[in-house]
């Protein structure tokens, strides 16, 4: 993780350098200097809560170079979203995570739990810079357990560290709750490689109350049932290729072209027979996942 | 009319009071770190507090199209408490600087005791380290001397007053106050602070120059509609509407504004980042458009109203 994260320092730099004013710069060279004093942690503090009134809250509109040199410095990093303020908190806390990365997530730790909003998202999007332990483990399962959508989606949205290090209950329960709160799912890094029949027969009995409620259902949550259902389920699906919105019609048909071979070929067969133009839609690649919105 | 509550204690009150501050026309409110009714006992629970209105009261406010901010403090009553004062102390620089932080407050004395007065001086210290403006808390009990006081000791410290609001005046203080250079808030909250009847009767003697009013609700009795409804008895007692303007509105942002983290693009276009996060899921403040405003029975309709989908 180390010789990654000195990549990723000096990607960070850069995007800084080229967008702040030479003042600005110096300012947080300062400050990332005071790193190791007597005062290290109240200096921390200060520096942390001065960044945005000092170098502002842009966004930082990555360009695809830059975005490039991140995914070389950490696999599947991506910052598209990140703040200058962001940008320059991250570049202190990878620093110091670098430094003493036993003692790091202590002080994550800490720093999560007097965090303002845009201080909580900054923390936890930057995940993929940070050195894995049990305390950090715990601290995400803390950050998941918000309210707050924007800070959920922090850990859950454009961040490969969710895939990577998440046990299955804990990646489970992410994705439903992605969908409990209305957030979406595309975002996530490696929805479809993380897949589960466990996740299936949660999101179906999940789909189900959602219809006794009497309310919608969005067509994202078939992308994790179709390669996982059970003949149990192929009704489920049935009722979705039938629904008036578009979207969720073509969800159907996406999810039962997934299904494992075995499982009711006859059936589904017959159903996917009613839509021949999506069918072949979905076999050319120009309906997809991607493109059903 | 947009109206901003410079005063509120949401942490304390229900979603039907966000609905019906932001239906009234309130685009931003200010939560200065108070007592809480229950007394307490440990730093942690005031550390958890302190990260309830810096955090997820912000994104509750949000949800109804409001914008929030928040003072941070050790309140007067609570100074009593030596032990626990200390360890606030400690903690609060770590507060001061969150986003959304516009003051140092409500600060000041309860029963004039030393401790108080201590904590009291340590915080304008704080506040001029930090260069942030500071509420003051008017005792509630030997007002007019406690006020005073108040002023001579921000004045002993070196504070400018153009950047501390005293707040929950009454005919008895406003004079001083204003005469001082300060800014002059008063609270409408029922049977123990103003009336609006009587607020609107000092506006027509003191003019809009430097007075803001405030709900100042919370656990108690009080109305999350003070500043709306001062508002509208003002303009219909014939207070012209540009100082109501300025009363209900454009004071509160001109003193707290001071701190930087107060700016009318906040809820009139806000930034791109904000819309991303805070406003997420919520189409009212997004591209500058005025805030909803319901029929004033809207609540009442909805109280009628049977079904719960």
């Amino acid at each position: 993780m180390t010789s990654n994260n000195t990549q990723a320092i000096i990607e960070i730099e850069n995007w800084l350098q080229r967008r702040l004013s030479n003042e600005q710069w110096h300012w947080l060279q300062e400050r990332r200097e005071l790193n190791g004093n007597e005062n290290a942690n109240r200096d921390l503090h200060i520096t942390l809560g001065l960044i945005p009134r000092k170098l502002g809250r842009d966004d930082l509109e990555l360009s695809d170079s830059e975005l490039a040199g991140a995914n070389s410095a950490r696999k599947n990093w991506d910052p598209s979203s990140w703040t200058v303020d962001c940008a320059a908190r991250m570049l202190v806390l990878a620093q110091l995570a670098d430094q003493d990365q036993a003692g790091f997530a202590d002080v994550l730790a800490d720093l999560c739990r007097t965090a303002d909003l845009a201080e909580s998202i900054t923390l936890y999007s930057g995940l993929p810079l940070y050195p894995a332990s049990a305390k950090l483990d715990a601290q995400i399962g803390e950050g998941l357990r918000t309210n707050i959508r924007a800070v959920f989606e922090s850990i859950a949205h454009n961040n490969p560290y969710p895939a990577e290090f998440f046990d299955q209950n804990r990646w489970n329960h992410m994705v439903l709750k992605a969908l409990f709160i209305g957030s979406r799912l595309a975002p996530i890094q490696g929805l479809d490689d993380r897949a589960n029949a466990e996740l299936a027969l949660i999101l179906r009995d999940y789909a189900h109350e959602r219809w006794a409620a009497g309310r919608e259902i969005t067509p994202e949550l078939w992308r994790c049932v179709g390669r996982f259902a059970t003949a149990d389920m192929i009704d489920d699906l049935e009722r979705v290729t039938q629904s008036d919105i578009n979207t969720e019609r073509q969800a159907g048909l996406l999810a039962l072209s997934q299904t494992p071979k075995g499982v009711a070929d006859q059936r589904i067969a017959e159903i996917l027979a009613k839509f021949p133009t999506q069918v072949e839609q979905i076999a050319d690649g120009t309906l997809t996942w991607d493109t059903n919105h | 009319m947009m109206l901003i509550d410079p005063h509120t204690h949401m942490i304390s009150r229900t979603t039907d009071d966000y609905e019906a501050m932001a239906a009234s026309g309130v685009v931003a409110l200010i939560e200065p770190a108070f007592w809480i009714g229950q007394p307490r006992t440990h730093v942690a629970t005031y550390i958890d507090y302190l990260s309830s209105i810096v955090g997820f009261e912000r994104f509750r406010a949000a949800q109804f199209g409001i914008r929030h901010y928040c003072t941070i403090g050790l309140n007067s009553k609570e100074a009593n408490n030596e032990e626990l004062a200390e360890a606030v102390m400690e903690i609060l620089p770590r507060f001061a600087l969150k986003e959304g932080v516009v003051a140092i407050g409500e600060i000041g004395y309860d029963e004039q005791t030393p401790l108080e007065d201590k904590y009291f001086r340590a915080q304008l210290e704080l506040a001029k380290e930090l260069d942030l403006p500071v509420m003051i808390h008017t005792p509630h009990r030997d007002k007019k001397r406690g006020t005073t006081r108040s002023m001579d000791v921000c004045e002993e410290h070196g504070m400018d007053p153009g950047k501390i609001v005293v707040d929950h005046n009454n005919e008895e203080t406003v004079r001083e106050v204003l005469d001082r250079g300060y800014w002059a808030a008063f609270s409408i909250y029922p049977s123990t602070k103003m009336g609006n009847v009587r607020m609107v009767e000092i506006l027509q003697e003191y003019g809009a120059n430097r007075i803001m009013v405030d709900s100042a609700c919370d656990w108690g009795i009080s109305e999350p509609l003070g500043v709306a409804k001062t508002a509208r008895l003002a303009l219909e007692r014939g207070v012209p509407e540009e100082q109501v303007r300025l009363v209900c509105y454009q004071n509160a942002l001109d003193a707290y504004g001071q701190s930087g983290q107060m700016k009318e693009e906040h809820w009139l276009n806000p930034p791109p980042i904000d819309q991303r996060t805070v406003y997420e899921g919520n189409s009212i403040l997004r591209g500058g458009r005025d805030p909803l405003v319901e029929d004033s029975g809207s609540k009442q309709h909805r109280r009628d109203d049977l079904i719960i989908e």
